[in-house]
């Protein structure tokens, strides 16, 4: 084989396939070999090679006849996260030890039933709390990408770093992924890549690994936009199987990629300009706005007045969601168990040594601020901050603005075993303040790669949009994607 | 508001986690940074303004009452680290 297989777009190996200019069997074997070849990444934590084949013969049938869906015979990684029958799903905990379920999650399934073939399971941080795939059971996610001249191992971002490794890796065509408080677009940021977080509802719930039930959302991580959108169409869609799940039809998003932004209104806040801010974050920002201007887009200031209050409401919500989701891991029903001398002792036992430091220290916060005595201060407070920063974003919509540009991240990716994100939970927490918020109001946005810092690393801008109105961010983040001019692949080192 | 090494430990019961007394100074530091830092949520005055109960503007869907799943028990306590006859095994908790 002349061309390497691997290096083709989502959107390129299916349209091959389907021209049946290669088989999926010589796609996935491609990726087999190189998942094998890439251990120094420690993207997977599992790897179906049987199954793939098995899946990539199935879908040659179909493509020999000319059928199948949008994705048959395209190679994807699957994010521990998401239940898949018979196969590990472990959240990267050590609470779920052999843990192989009897049934499949809404959106593997979505893919499966478009054809998509499973290479295996990605690492992630545990339980999806984590900004950098260091808090993993199956130890840290490394960075395909390095600094110019250095050997130094950089973190891929969290949770999600498995899923963006992979893909900024060639080791799949694209990856699922989850988004709590930044999950996706983060790691997408930090190992150029795009990533998408739908609006709340879009993509069911069911099947997923529940970390903060009103904040979680699944979604792709991809190498262009137009993969995204393709694998967005394919995974969101009405389930009744999640009481949350918007029963709405799902546009063909790829049809939206080239739209443009002529006449659009950019909203930027002034908020996300924060203190100590790097002045390369800040250039990326301004040369994003440019792009989108030079295509005809309206730029608007705006102000989002409680986006400081996002990230430490973000910290009672999420940790009292996880406190009472995690509860299920008790060392009876699935999993570790740990003997004790009864049975209260053996779901602290278990739980101890189940879950990781950063696991339980945000367990012990949730069931902390859900305490008698507590509720309300704590609580009921940071349900009413949300409501307030839900309606900073209303207001700025009704006023005519389409979709809003902020930066993805405060930094480029950093160092494995940083020592300052180490002794200081909150610098670590830090790392998801441009995202959050979008979580806290359900609404959907993109991160996608927009430029270098300083020692070639990249940087992504992140849009911000209506409610079910994500056919606008891929438009706009096309436009950032077709001007930057750069090239968003990692020198191989593995 | 900040915790003390009893609250801790208290925190620990509650949430069904064994804290080992050589952690509590740690965990406690770790919480009160935490709690520190959520502390300015105070600031924000919230008069008149109503919890978030859902982020997207709907209400939950209802269904007939009626079984739609299950008949499968095998399958329920398939992962169970110690089941018996489709029921899950635990120390005893009643003398």
């Amino acid at each position: 084989m002349t061309t390497d297989l691997t290096r083709l777009s989502l959107a390129d190996t299916a349209k091959g396939l389907k021209a049946k200019d290669f088989t999926s069997k010589e796609v996935t074997a491609s990726y087999l070999l190189a998942i094998e070849k890439a251990e120094a990444l420690n993207a997977f934590v599992a790897v179906t090679a049987d199954q793939a084949l098995d899946m990539a013969a199935q879908s040659d049938v179909k493509l020999q006849k000319g059928e199948g869906g949008a994705l048959e015979g395209v190679p994807l990684g699957i994010k521990d996260l998401f239940a898949t029958k018979g196969v590990h799903t472990q959240a990267a905990s050590h609470i779920l030890d052999g843990f192989k379920p009897e049934y499949e999650s809404t959106v593997t399934q979505n893919l499966w039933d478009d054809g998509a073939v499973m290479l295996g399971k990605l690492n992630m941080d545990e339980f999806a709390m984590g900004s950098s795939n260091e808090t993993s059971y199956y130890g840290p996610v490394i960075n395909p990408w390095r600094a110019e001249g250095s050997n130094a191992d950089l973190v891929p971002g969290g949770s999600s770093g498995g899923s963006a490794a992979a893909v900024a890796g060639w080791l799949c065509a694209g990856a699922t992924a989850t988004d709590t408080g930044g999950s996706i677009r983060q790691p997408a940021a930090f190992t150029g890549t795009v990533g998408i977080k739908p609006t709340y509802g879009r993509a069911s719930r069911w099947g997923t690994v529940a970390f903060a039930s009103s904040l979680d959302q699944a979604g792709p991580i991809a190498r262009t936009v137009e993969d995204a959108a393709i694998m967005t169409t394919s995974i969101c869609g009405f389930d009744p199987k999640d009481s949350t799940s918007v029963d709405m039809a799902v546009p063909d998003f790829a049809a939206a990629v080239e739209r443009g932004v002529k006449g659009l209104t950019i909203g930027v806040p002034k908020e996300y300009s924060m203190d100590g801010m790097p002045a390369e974050i800040e250039k990326l920002w301004q040369q994003g706005l440019a792009w989108l201007k030079a295509e005809g887009a309206i730029i608007k200031d705006i102000s989002l007045p409680h986006t400081k209050y996002a990230l430490p409401a973000y910290y009672i919500v999420a940790p009292a969601e996880a406190s009472s989701n995690l509860a299920r891991f008790d060392g009876v029903k699935y999993g570790l168990r740990v003997p004790g001398k009864d049975i209260t002792d053996m779901y602290e036992l278990t739980r101890a040594e189940g879950f990781g430091d950063e696991v339980q220290r945000r367990v012990m916060i949730g069931t902390y601020v859900l305490s008698a005595g507590y509720y309300d201060a704590y609580y009921v407070q940071a349900q009413k901050v949300r409501t307030l920063i839900k309606r900073d974003f209303e207001n700025v919509f009704s006023d005519g603005v389409d979709a809003i540009l902020t930066p993805a991240t405060p930094s480029a990716a950093f160092g494995v075993a940083d020592q300052e994100m180490k002794s200081d939970p909150i610098k670590m927490y830090l790392n998801d303040i441009f995202t959050v918020t979008v979580n806290m109001a359900g609404l959907p946005g993109i991160a996608v790669p927009a430029g270098k810092d300083g020692q070639g690393l990249p940087l992504g801008l992140q849009l911000i949009g209506k409610p079910f109105d994500e056919e606008t961010l891929f438009a706009a983040a096309r436009v950032i994607e077709k001007s930057h001019g750069l090239d968003f692949t990692p020198t191989k080192w593995w | 508001m900040s915790v003390d090494a009893d609250t801790v430990k208290r925190i620990g019961r509650l949430a069904r986690i064994k804290v080992q007394d050589s952690d509590v100074e740690k965990l406690n530091g770790e919480l009160n940074t935490i709690l520190e830092f959520v502390e300015q949520l105070s600031e924000v005055d919230v008069t008149g303004v109503e919890p978030m109960t859902s982020v997207a503007p709907m209400a939950l869907r209802r269904r007939e009452d009626k079984v739609t799943d299950g008949g499968y028990p095998e399958k329920i306590v398939a992962n169970s680290p110690l089941s018996e006859d489709n029921f899950f095994m635990v120390p005893k908790v009643v003398e």
